[in-house]
């Protein structure tokens, strides 16, 4: 009965519409809205930098063609996450960081955090978090060498967490030397020691807006994981309770970049609203028992690597209402 | 105030390609292919034989099952043979050939009917059976049946909502046939003996809003008119429920069982003719639309004409057609030819262009959460894809694959471009 046909048609499955939308697009949007923070960080920390940066992205693309190649798949190199996870990467180290930890980094990102487990989609934590997790953990005297503000020649300068932590536990071995005191309009723009892409809160802010504004993101983990680092703060944070300083804690170390970058990661996170909210503040609660009472300064990437953990038991969990089941 | 439900999206509508175009009546074709089943339920039996001559309005087919609709000759003519045709839904339908005479005789039951006023709800369901009316949104389901139901209701929702993008046959409808489809609503309202009744219409179709309240203000109707959001689907039973009136359907369940039935304008107005005219449903508004559509149109199309006549007298496609759809883009049918009839469920025909018609490549799910979004009836739609793609049907059921209504508004939404509504239905067939 088709023999007469001219031309054959297409025949599928309805939908026959699709959406604008791609993977791609998304990757390479969040990469777009990351780039201002990046463009501060090569301003206040100079042209270092920037081979930082491209070295974190070469090694994540190099490494995502080679696993792919190795697993037999098609090369997914163009769908820029890995672009972007080597992006998380550099972001998430030290301005004066040696190209070849930085390389490393990328490498154990892309190959341990995301190829054994199947790729794009299939890995369970974030594979930059992965990545820079083991750099903590091999150097942790690189990574925690910081940069002042203006001053290339590698000044080493404790970061505000560094400081407020020294305080805080009572160690006081900063005690003494010439301590920057940063105001928070310095956190807000970013002239304070810290990682590559967590210093400058306004340009982090303006990326995560737009992200906001084309719906690739949505408030639900960043405000949620936010507030609650705020609250328990200002609860725990200070001489006594709820007289910590939680605008210090919110504006400094890598929260703003985690919260809306990083714990945002659509792989690794819950999926309903509910359960994206919960993520949230149990990435909150880690990050701010880290800060105040664990071995580290920083918490932000130990919480969202925790809460990876727990995404699929969330998932499990937190399901959408079934239409028409009772309340 | 404007209501709707939880989930769904916007989807741009194209329905500016006919939205504007009347409806318009189409040169008799010279023959027409009438399946014996163009319904939910029990295919009929023939009632004719090769070299019969049959009227338009004949009735050539019928059941003796319940759950079964009886079908008419929808022009003058022989019939050339009952032989299996190409059908737009089964693939292949035994159906009645009818070579035309060109005369379009009608047959000598159609008569006007004086009084229909004063008939009963038994007379009513009787007159619809015998005119063979279906819903006419496109599940095709025997009216005779869903007007009759088990249980006692409430409410009629009348469906206008038509959130399908392109299709534009109830649109015209209700700006042209109004008063009938008022009428029909009356005579609905009257079979299914209830108090309330809404008219669900998009606040992206103000013109047939204002039709339909005026009218009714005009002949004082107790029928309310419901603005809905502009949201696709918001024209499914379930959706248009709760947009409505506030109630779900459980799961599992069907409208009665929340007290209501819902019906299609199209259907209205079938109802209208039949009781009122004597007619039975032969004919349909048919919306024949794309962007390589020369000139599309809504048009008044005999059961039986072969889409391709249809899409040849929109004077043809401006390329090679790459898919031609039988419904919307969204639940519509790919057919295989375009030598397929119309049916009574033919709400519209869609050519898509080559590139349109393009599949694009699947891609990993990135979890997202945009088809849990979307997802109207709150599932989880990336889940059941992942348990077909990895072998483990065994692990769908816990995500209620049959609460699936097969929107496809998951499959459009996703940015991986994941066939997810095609697993879903996958499941659902092992499962049966």
């Amino acid at each position: 009965m088709t023999e007469k046909q001219p031309a054959p048609l297409t025949v599928t499955s309805s939908p026959h519409i699709r959406s604008p939308e791609t993977t791609s697009k998304i990757m390479w949007t969040v990469f777009v809205c990351l780039i201002p923070s990046g463009l501060v960080s090569v301003y206040v920390f100079g042209f270092g930098v920037l081979g930082i940066i491209l070295t974190a992205v070469f090694a994540a693309v190099a490494t995502e063609w080679a696993c792919c190649r190795i697993q037999r798949k098609t090369p997914t190199i163009m769908d820029g996450s890995a672009v972007l996870t080597g992006l998380l990467l550099a972001y998430n180290v030290p301005p004066g960081s040696p190209l070849w930890m930085v390389f490393l980094g990328s490498f154990i990102a892309i190959a341990v955090g995301k190829a054994v487990f199947g790729g794009l989609g299939c890995n369970v934590f974030n594979p930059a978090l992965v990545g820079r997790v083991f750099l903590m953990a091999s150097f942790p005297v690189l990574m925690t060498r910081w940069q002042a503000p203006f001053k290339v020649d590698a000044v080493t300068a404790p970061t505000p967490l560094a400081i407020f932590k020294d305080g805080f536990s009572g160690t006081n071995v900063l005690a003494g030397t010439d301590l920057v005191q940063y105001s928070y309009r310095d956190l807000f723009l970013g002239l304070r020691g810290g990682c590559i892409g967590e210093a400058c809160v306004l340009a982090l802010l303006l990326g995560a807006g737009y992200l906001m504004i084309r719906k690739y993101i949505t408030w639900h983990i960043p405000l949620s994981f936010i507030g609650t680092v705020g609250v328990f703060t200002w609860i725990f944070g200070g001489k006594g309770l709820f007289g910590g300083d939680f605008l210090l804690q919110i504006f400094s170390g890598g929260l703003i970049l985690g919260a809306f970058y990083m714990a945002t990661d659509y792989v690794t996170g819950p999926m309903t609203r509910q359960g994206q909210i919960l993520f949230g503040i149990g990435c909150g609660i880690i990050t701010g028992i880290v800060r105040l009472w664990g071995g580290y300064p920083e918490g932000v990437s130990y919480s969202i690597l925790l809460m990876n953990a727990v995404t699929p038991l969330i998932d499990r969990f937190m399901v959408p209402r079934r239409f028409g089941e009772e309340r | 105030m404007v209501s709707t439900f939880a989930g769904g999206k916007h989807i741009e509508s194209h329905k500016q390609l006919s939205r504007d175009a009347a409806i318009e009546p189409i040169p008799l074709p010279v023959e027409v292919v009438i399946p014996l089943s163009q319904h939910t339920g029990t295919i009929c039996e023939p009632l004719v034989k090769k070299g019969d001559r049959v009227l338009t309005g004949t009735k050539i087919g019928q059941s003796s099952n319940v759950l079964s609709s009886c079908v008419h000759a929808s022009i003058s003519g022989t019939v050339r043979g009952i032989e299996l045709c190409p059908h737009p839904v089964l693939g292949q339908c035994l159906a009645v050939i009818i070579d035309s005479d060109g005369r379009d005789e009608h047959d000598a039951a159609i008569q006007p009917r004086k009084a229909a006023e004063r008939l009963s709800k038994e007379e009513l369901l009787a007159i619809i059976k015998e005119a063979g009316i279906v819903g006419m949104g496109g599940a095709a389901f025997p009216s005779q049946v869903k007007l009759n139901p088990p249980k006692p209701v409430d409410t009629l929702i009348i469906n206008g909502v038509e959130c399908e993008p392109y299709l534009t046959c109830d649109f015209r409808l209700m700006l042209e046939k109004a008063n009938e489809i008022l009428q029909g609503i009356g005579l609905l309202k009257k079979t299914v003996n209830v108090s309330k009744v809404f008219i669900g219409i998009e606040e992206d179709k103000p013109e047939a809003l204002r039709m339909m309240r005026n009218k009714i203000m005009e002949k004082h109707y107790p029928f309310t008119v419901s603005p809905l959001t502009a949201k696709y689907p918001q024209g499914a039973e379930k959706q248009l429920i709760k947009a409505v009136i506030n109630r779900e359907v459980p799961p599992g369940k069907l409208p009665f069982d929340a007290g209501v039935i819902v019906s299609n304008v199209g259907t209205a107005c079938a109802v209208y003719e039949a009781v009122f005219l004597g007619k039975p449903l032969y004919e349909r508004v048919v919306t024949v639309t794309g962007a390589t559509v020369k000139k599309p149109a809504n048009l008044n199309v005999r059961i039986g004409t072969r889409f391709g006549d249809l899409i040849r007298y929109c004077q043809g496609t401006t390329g090679a057609a790459g898919k031609i759809i039988m419904g919307g883009p969204m639940m519509g049918l790919a057919q295989f030819s375009e030598d397929v009839p119309v049916i009574k469920g033919t709400s519209g025909i869609l050519v898509l262009s080559e590139a349109e018609a393009r599949q694009e490549g699947e891609h990993p799910c990135i979890r997202c959460g945009r088809c849990v979004d979307v997802c109207p009836m709150g599932m989880i739609p990336s889940a059941l894809s992942l348990c077909v793609e990895s072998g483990r049907l065994d692990l769908s059921s816990r995500y209620n694959p049959r609460d699936c209504i097969e929107c496809g508004a998951c499959t459009y939404i996703c940015p991986a471009k994941r066939r997810i509504v095609e697993s879903i239905r996958l499941v659902k067939a092992v499962m049966k």
